[in-house]
């Protein structure tokens, strides 16, 4: 059904109206142009559609607009502030933590919830968290070490 | 040789309609090199054999350009698909140029902007391409040296360049930039010769570890690929798909479909298309399309696929021979034969197959997820009726390609419904959609009989690969008699072969190849009782695959034992696109599942010179754990020309969990010609897997992949 939905991203206040059970991914691509959030399996198997809504990773494909109503959405686009990088994005780059870079968005979006759970996780509980995210070029080793070295800035001398 | 110090007036270079003639003439003013790969007589032979096209044409491959601004520009036909070039060879360019890397362009893949290329594809880049690059920086920075030196009234010999500006050594006051050097000049010059290119002592940039480039692009979310180009009027395609290859639409009925607002439909026989601004929509619409398709029964599924394959082989040529298999065979004190089995496999790029088409005024622009731009830019122009010089292919960020993208069907397709909307048009393949166009990995069997001598020597070796492809067949050991034969040299079988498209997979048939040596030595090591590297080294005589090995034993802390040691060790040694690769691991078998736990994996590279160690770490890192899919899980099932692995929930490809510890050791060959860097690591990853879970748990699986269903199987047979 086409209804109004209202919802804050990447801290601004949007309004869309559209049907409301369309997925939120492609409301994000295509009716909004946040092109950073990407399409990888359609079904929840992959992350690479991961944003954050009310700080928790989600899988936008399988997500309609309607369920982020009056919520907070994050996008890849909306986690540098004023420019300035994100600790893990920065960490993303120092670490060489991609190549072809297709599952970065959802990489990185997935690792920003997990360190708001756990803001020191240990290698074991990263892995455990990232377990649904994939990466066909095998970049895993590095963003292990990338999500590793950003909870370190992040934590600061914690 | 051409100069021309004319001054000619730069123009902007505007719009999107520019030829490469036109735009070489807006470029302005700077320094030119051309050159083209195949006429460079110091890489003939390397450019030689198969892959060479006859089409090449005469036309330069490549150029640079050291603008008025001291920038400098690359345009190449190769693209980036997260492989590293746009890295790598820049490095190459600021080494041979003396400029900041940072002050180094690269263009990628436009076939407006760039000259031809082939494709990326068969570690070709870094071999081939590069040593070209290098010669053409160097004559570059020869004449920027020779202007310097009129311009200073310094000989050339008291120069010295730096940081894009040359300067006299006496008197570190004369100096002029390459800017104010090149500063309405057009100096055109084709590189026929070589150059005298540094020598590694001389290096700064070359051999030094280099982030990548496109990095920060992609960690914002801001770096485009295909399906994120967006176009003013553009609506997304989804198209009708038989349930299997082979089935024929018997009826169709679109009425429901219709109903949906905003789509438009394309039916063109059996081409079928559902259109609309929002992809989800289209996609909707798609689904209320009440198709009836005619399946073939063939009878052929993943199982029966061996026998098939084995019926309709071609009889096998000659790869390698020598000596006499009788004279062999007499001297063998025992003879092992074994057939190793290999199913399809699925490229599986993150992102699927992706084209944006938009045709104006008899002019086609593309942009397009494809490792063959040039090959897209033929295929649209037969599609469209038009001439491919108004075709413009344009590939942004690839998202995984690994010899998938080099088919273009999303392409045509785009160009087809663009042609028939007026509209610009997107088509981006589902995962579904993907998984069932791959040009897969192909199913394949090897026939190996061989024999050993008292002393563990290999007396003789037949070897019959059929369908994989010949790569890597070969063998490398030190063997009197041998005969090597490939039932279908490519990775394309023949009509009738393959049920559905087959075609190049990232090192394509070295990895199945490399499966059935390395674990057949292994075999006869076994039965021997020799420990299975030492037996390697009494049979190689090649001394630089000794040295890796050593290597990678090294770093291991291999301690020699026969097999199975109920350690879990396995040793696998290859060579592809000139690099020797060899390849210890350590694994856990839980024998009441047959599940695999990969523990560890070291691997050695004799890469030849390394342009970007870092880079080249990566490389290796990703094959390691791309290779842990075909060896544990990957298989494609399927039915009578049914795809049942249609997505990632049964398709099983490598996660964090499953990531061992990877160890890395490129050995330092700065004097010989660099090899390939993105492929090798990935061939023993079967072997080294499947010797360990030998070496664990004493049983074979020739079989890939090593499920944790075989391995059950396996261990009940004993
Ligand atoms: S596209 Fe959403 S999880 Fe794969
Ligand atoms: S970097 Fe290519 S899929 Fe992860």
């Amino acid at each position: 059904m086409e209804e109004k939905v209202q919802f804050k991203l990447n801290g601004k206040e949007t309004a869309v109206t559209v049907d409301s059970d369309r997925m939120l991914l492609w409301v994000l691509r295509t009716d909004l142009g946040l092109t950073g959030t990407k399409y990888g399996c359609g079904i929840s198997q992959c992350g690479a559609c991961t944003v954050l809504v009310n700080n928790e990773a989600v899988r936008s494909c399988m997500t309609p607009v309607k369920d982020v109503r009056d919520k907070d959405v994050v996008t890849i686009e909306g986690l540098d502030g004023n420019g300035k990088l994100h600790p893990l994005q920065k960490a993303f780059m120092e670490s060489d933590a991609l190549q072809c870079g297709y599952c970065t968005p959802g990489m990185i979006m997935n690792a920003y919830a997990l360190l708001r759970k756990n803001p020191h996780p240990s290698p074991a509980d990263i892995v455990l968290e990232m377990e649904g995210n994939l990466c066909r070029c095998g970049a895993h080793k590095r963003i292990i070490q990338a999500i590793q070295k950003a909870a370190v800035e992040i934590g600061g001398g914690s | 040789m051409e100069e021309n110090l004319e001054l000619e007036p730069a123009e902007p270079i505007t719009g999107l309609r520019m030829n490469r003639r036109d735009f070489l003439k807006s470029t302005g003013s700077g320094i030119f090199l051309y050159f083209t790969i195949g006429d460079l007589p110091f890489l003939q032979e390397e450019v030689q054999g198969p892959r060479r096209r006859p089409s090449l044409p005469t036309d330069f491959n490549a150029f640079l350009k050291i603008g008025e601004d001291g920038r400098v520009s690359c345009y190449t036909g190769k693209i980036e698909m997260g492989q590293g070039p746009i890295t790598s060879l820049a490095q190459e360019l600021a080494e041979e140029l003396d400029v900041p890397l940072d002050a180094v362009e690269m263009v990628m893949g436009d076939t407006d902007l760039c000259p031809w290329d082939m494709g990326t594809f068969g570690s070709m880049t870094t071999r081939i391409f590069g040593p070209a690059l290098r010669n053409a920086g160097a004559q570059a920075r020869q004449v920027l040296l020779e202007l310097a030196s009129e311009n200073l009234n310094v000989p050339v010999s008291n120069l010295t360049a730096e940081k894009g500006v040359v300067f006299d050594r006496t008197s570190n006051m004369r100096r002029v930039s390459y800017g104010q050097l090149t500063k309405g000049k057009r100096i055109e010059r084709h590189l026929t010769k070589p150059a005298v290119t540094k020598k590694p002592s001389e290096f700064k940039v070359i051999g030094k570890p280099t982030l990548r480039r496109d990095a920060k692009a992609k960690v914002t979310g801001s770096a485009k690929y295909s399906g994120d180009i967006q176009l003013p009027g553009m609506v997304y395609a989804r198209l009708l798909r038989p349930p299997a290859h082979g089935a024929k639409l018997l009826d169709v009925d679109l009425s429901e479909a219709k109903k949906v607002e905003g789509v438009q439909i394309i039916h063109e026989g059996d081409f079928i298309a559902v259109l609309h601004k929002y992809p989800d929509v289209a996609e909707m619409a798609l689904s209320k399309i009440k198709a009836k398709f005619d399946k073939p029964a063939s009878g052929i599924n993943d199982s029966t696929i061996f026998d098939h394959l084995l019926k309709v082989a071609p009889e096998g040529r000659v790869v390698a021979s020598g000596g006499d298999l009788k004279e062999g065979k007499r001297a063998a004190t025992f003879i092992v034969k074994e057939t190793y089995l290999d199913g399809y496999k699925a490229h599986a790029p993150m992102e699927p197959h992706t084209a944006v088409v938009n045709i104006e005024g008899g002019k086609a622009t593309v942009w397009a997820s494809t490792q063959t731009p040039f090959g897209a830019k033929d295929e649209v122009a037969k599609e469209l009726g038009i001439k491919p010089e108004n075709v413009r292919v344009i590939p942004p960020f690839v998202g995984g390609g690994f010899g998938g993208k080099s088919a273009n069907l999303q392409v045509i397709e785009a160009a087809r419904c663009a042609k028939l909307t007026g509209k610009p048009v997107q088509v981006a393949w589902s995962r579904r959609e993907e998984f069932f166009y791959d040009t897969f990995r192909p199913a394949a069997v090897i026939k190996i009989e061989s024999g050993t001598t008292e002393g563990g020597k290999i007396s003789f070796w037949e070897y019959h690969v059929y369908f994989a492809g010949e790569r890597g067949s070969a063998q490398f050991y030190d063997i009197p008699h041998h005969s090597t034969l490939a039932h279908n040299s490519s990775w394309v079988g023949a009509q009738g072969s393959h049920p559905f498209a087959t075609g190049p997979w990232r090192a394509p048939g070295n990895n199945t190849n490399t499966f059935a040596r390395e674990c057949h030595i292994d075999v006869m090591a076994a039965k021997a009782g020799i420990d299975p590297l030492e037996f390697r080294r009494r049979n190689l005589a090649d001394q630089k695959m000794n040295l890796v090995l050593q290597a990678a034993a090294d770093k291991f802390g291999w301690k020699p034992a026969k097999a199975p040691s109920g350690r879990g060790y396995g040793v696998a040694c290859g060579i592809d696109a000139g690099t020797y690769v060899a390849a210890i691991a350590e694994v856990e078998v839980d024998k009441s599942t047959g599940g695999v736990k990969v523990k560890r994996v070291v691997c050695a590279q004799d890469m030849g010179l390394v342009i970007n160690p870092e880079g080249a770490t990566i490389q290796m890192e990703g094959c390691i754990t791309m290779g842990l899919g075909y060896a544990l899980r990957e298989d494609i099932r399927f039915k009578d020309g049914e795809i049942l692995d249609l997505n990632f929930d049964t398709y099983e490809i490598p996660r964090f969990s499953w990531v061992p510890q990877i160890e890395t050791v490129i050995l330092d060959r700065k004097d010989d010609a660099p090899q390939g860097g993105g492929e090798p690591a990935i061939v023993v990853m079967g072997a080294v897997i499947g010797n360990a879970i030998y070496d664990a748990v004493g049983v074979r699986l020739n079989r890939m992949p090593m499920s944790p269903e075989r391995i059950k199987e396996a261990l009940k047979r004993g």
